[in-house]
């Protein structure tokens, strides 16, 4: 297959390797954290650990979007979808994902009106279908999804679907790693930059990673190659920079017209992290003007207070601080089908990927 | 778990837990307990495999099938891994009312193609039609089946070094219907691999005395089917990425969407594992057949990885592959 097949020849593979093996110091451990859940999958996926020198730590960090969304929204999202006159419309990854007493799955098994749909603009062909019921698209993600929402509630607006609003969820990457580049728990040497958020924010968003906290910083692509790549550049980084490996899509800026589209519907304000906590300027709300497509003022969900199981280690688990083999539950009580943590269930998180490819209890 | 959901249907785990806790337990007995792809009844001095399959596919029609072919070729093949020549079919229809009967008429006739070309006759059915919305146009049930030629297939007999082959390419059914399917569209020339694989399978076991197991990786795909074969035992499963035949469309599909090819369901192919020393024999066998002319040897059985199935993967390492976990993609065959 034309432009994946390239990025997965062996021989480069294993060039690499070997460079990446004469490039380290043996006497040395590098922490490296791989931000964004995609990594994390293909790390596993193609098996990249067995090939990376054994002092070569890649730690998972908080970029899937499943994951780091809190009870709180999955409650929301099921007290709208009790209401006969809703259609939830959703990405799949959501389906399972558990809230503080439910989960999307159950509820539809019982009767709610859940869709799954591939983007945005499908639940807005759902509206134009269903104009009898309300359909609410479950709006989470970084910068890669924010711009095809606001998109939606542009063609919304412009068409009059009124049926059709976004319960907005949407997170902002940069200061979250903010607020990991502060911790001094979470022992980071450098960070693998998600390359999606960048193909929209470019690399200048991530310029105070290098700057405030010296931390050496590579935007990276999805590929072994990539992955391996980026690996190479963090590890022969001398000052700590942002380098962007992932030069077929991104460059410094970015996607203009994408940010100006996401700029027009949402505006930032703090937001709740699974395991995290409030982060300033994190999170997006739809702005005012476009409020008749924000589900949240226009049915204003009420939901119990929200809970969280205690013995779940997701939160330490986003910010890197621990594997999921540290966590009790894991394997144990939370499995995919019969997840704990949201991190158990997305087809990003780091307990689903270490459950589906990694050897269990040893 | 207090309602079922569509993950306890996928083929995978939650469906194990659920056949296990609820069906072995209750109708505990020799016969069903071995959990074969057909039971095997010793009826006066002949052995008889006996299998039912239910298809709920969606669309009814789809590249390369449809509904009443597949439900033909489903039940069929189910009799021909357990070692059985397929003779015998029932056929029960549940219809949506409202249904067109031309859709009805184009469905039967494709049965009848299809149990011609497999060589059963459909000797006894049912019909039955619901009020609308209480099935989605037609579900078809079929029951087979067959008498045993071959008795030695058993997963005890597995040894180090078998080797594991797979007829052809993988995932083409699951891919075929899900490009038919509402709300994704994409477009894809890959056609469902759904075919009887009697004829096949007995051309192997008259040249090999060596074939040790065969099943047929539907729901859940090759890593599902994989799993289930090596669960408790005392060998395990090593795979080689780089021999998995998987068709450009589908890797593509597969790609876009997110999917493992390994999960995708097949529904007109069979895994065998055969001594090493008659693999290339069996490989010759089935590359000479329309069936299995795609056949490849993907691996092997391995005593070192017990119970696992582990995949050395293209770029040079090794991963686990699972068994598949809550449903890829609900009403698939």
């Amino acid at each position: 297959m034309k432009y994946v097949d390239e990025f997965r020849d062996r021989h480069i593979i294993d060039k690499l390797a070997g460079e990446i093996r004469a490039a380290v110091d043996p006497l040395r451990t590098y922490n490296f954290m791989e931000v964004c859940g995609t990594h994390t999958m293909n790390i596993f996926r193609f098996g990249l650990k067995d090939i990376l020198p054994k002092n070569i730590r890649l730690i998972s960090g908080p970029g899937c979007p499943v994951c780091v969304t809190p009870n709180e929204f999955i409650d929301k999202a099921i007290s709208l979808a009790d209401r006969d006159d809703v259609i939830i419309a959703t990405f799949g990854d959501m389906f399972k994902v558990p809230g503080s007493r439910s989960s999307l799955e159950k509820e539809k098994a019982k009767g709610a009106q859940i869709r799954m749909v591939y983007s945005s603009i499908d639940a807005l062909s759902l509206a134009k279908k269903n104009v009898d019921k309300e359909v609410v698209f479950l709006g989470i993600g970084f910068e890669t999804t924010t711009p095809t929402v606001a998109q939606s509630i542009l063609i919304a607006k412009e068409e009059k679907i009124d049926n059709y609003s976004v319960l907005c969820g949407h997170k902002t990457m940069p200061e979250a790693l903010k607020i990991l580049a502060q911790d001094k728990d979470v022992k980071v040497d450098g960070f693998l930059l998600p390359g999606h958020v960048s193909a929209i924010i470019g690399s200048r968003p991530y310029g105070f990673l290098a700057k405030e906290f010296g931390k050496r910083c590579v935007i990276a692509g999805f590929e072994p190659i990539d992955i391996l790549q980026s690996v190479l550049m963090l590890i022969r980084q001398k000052t700590p920079k942002i380098d962007i490996q992932y030069t077929r899509i991104i460059d410094k800026s970015g996607n203009g017209l994408a940010q100006q589209k996401a700029k027009k519907v949402f505006i930032k304000i703090g937001s709740s992290w699974r395991g995290i906590g409030i982060i300033e300027r994190s999170g997006l709300k739809i702005r005012k003007e476009f409020s008749k497509f924000d589900a949240e003022r226009k049915f204003n969900p009420k939901i119990e207070k929200p809970r969280e199981d205690k013995g779940c280690f997701c939160g330490q688990i986003l910010r890197g601080m621990k594997t999921p083999l540290d966590c009790r539950l894991f394997g144990k009580i939370c499995t995919p089908e019969n997840p704990v943590g949201a991190c158990m269930v997305s087809s990003e998180g780091a307990c689903a990927a270490y459950y589906k490819y990694k050897v269990r209890n040893g | 778990m207090d309602k079922i959901t569509l993950s306890c249907g996928s083929g995978g785990t939650l469906m194990h837990k659920l056949i296990d806790s609820l069906f072995i337990k209750e109708f505990d007995n020799k016969i069903l307990n071995q959990k074969k792809d057909s039971a095997i009844l010793n009826i006066g001095n002949k052995k008889i495999a006996f299998t039912t399959d239910s298809y709920v596919v969606k669309p009814i029609f789809f590249p390369g099938g449809n509904i009443g072919s597949l439900a033909v070729y489903g039940t069929v093949n189910d009799l021909a891994v357990c070692g059985a020549n397929p003779l015998y079919i029932s056929l029960g229809l549940i219809i949506e009312e409202g249904l067109d009967v031309k859709i009805l008429e184009k469905i039967s006739k494709s049965i009848a193609a299809a149990a011609k070309s497999s060589g059963v006759l459909v000797v006894t059915g049912d019909t039955k039609v619901v009020e609308k919305g209480s099935c989605d146009k037609i579900f078809i049930n079929t029951s087979g089946v067959g008498e045993v030629y071959y008795e030695k297939l058993s997963l005890s007999n597995v040894g180090d070094g078998d080797a594991v082959i797979v007829s052809g390419p993988i995932g083409d059914h699951a891919i075929s219907v899900l490009s038919e399917r509402e709300g994704i569209g994409f477009k894809t020339k890959v056609k469902s691999d759904s075919a009887p694989l009697n004829r096949l399978i007995s051309d192997i076991l008259k040249a090999s005395s060596k074939v040790k197991f065969m099943r047929d990786p539907t729901r859940g795909g090759v890593a599902t089917t994989l799993n289930e074969i090596v669960k408790d035992r005392r060998f395990g499963i090593l795979l080689d990425e780089k021999e998995l035949p998987v068709r450009e469309g589908v890797r593509q599909a597969c790609e876009l969407l997110g999917f493992d090819p390994l999960y995708l369901a097949c529904e007109g192919r069979v895994i065998i594992i055969a001594a090493r020393q008659d693999a290339a024999k069996v490989l010759k066998i089935m590359k000479a057949s329309r069936e299995g002319r795609g056949a490849k040897i993907i691996g092997q059985a391995i005593v070192s990885h017990k119970g696992r199935v582990v995949l050395n993967t293209l770029s040079g390492g090794k991963r686990i592959v699972d068994m598949l976990s809550g449903e890829q993609l609900p009403r698939i065959c």
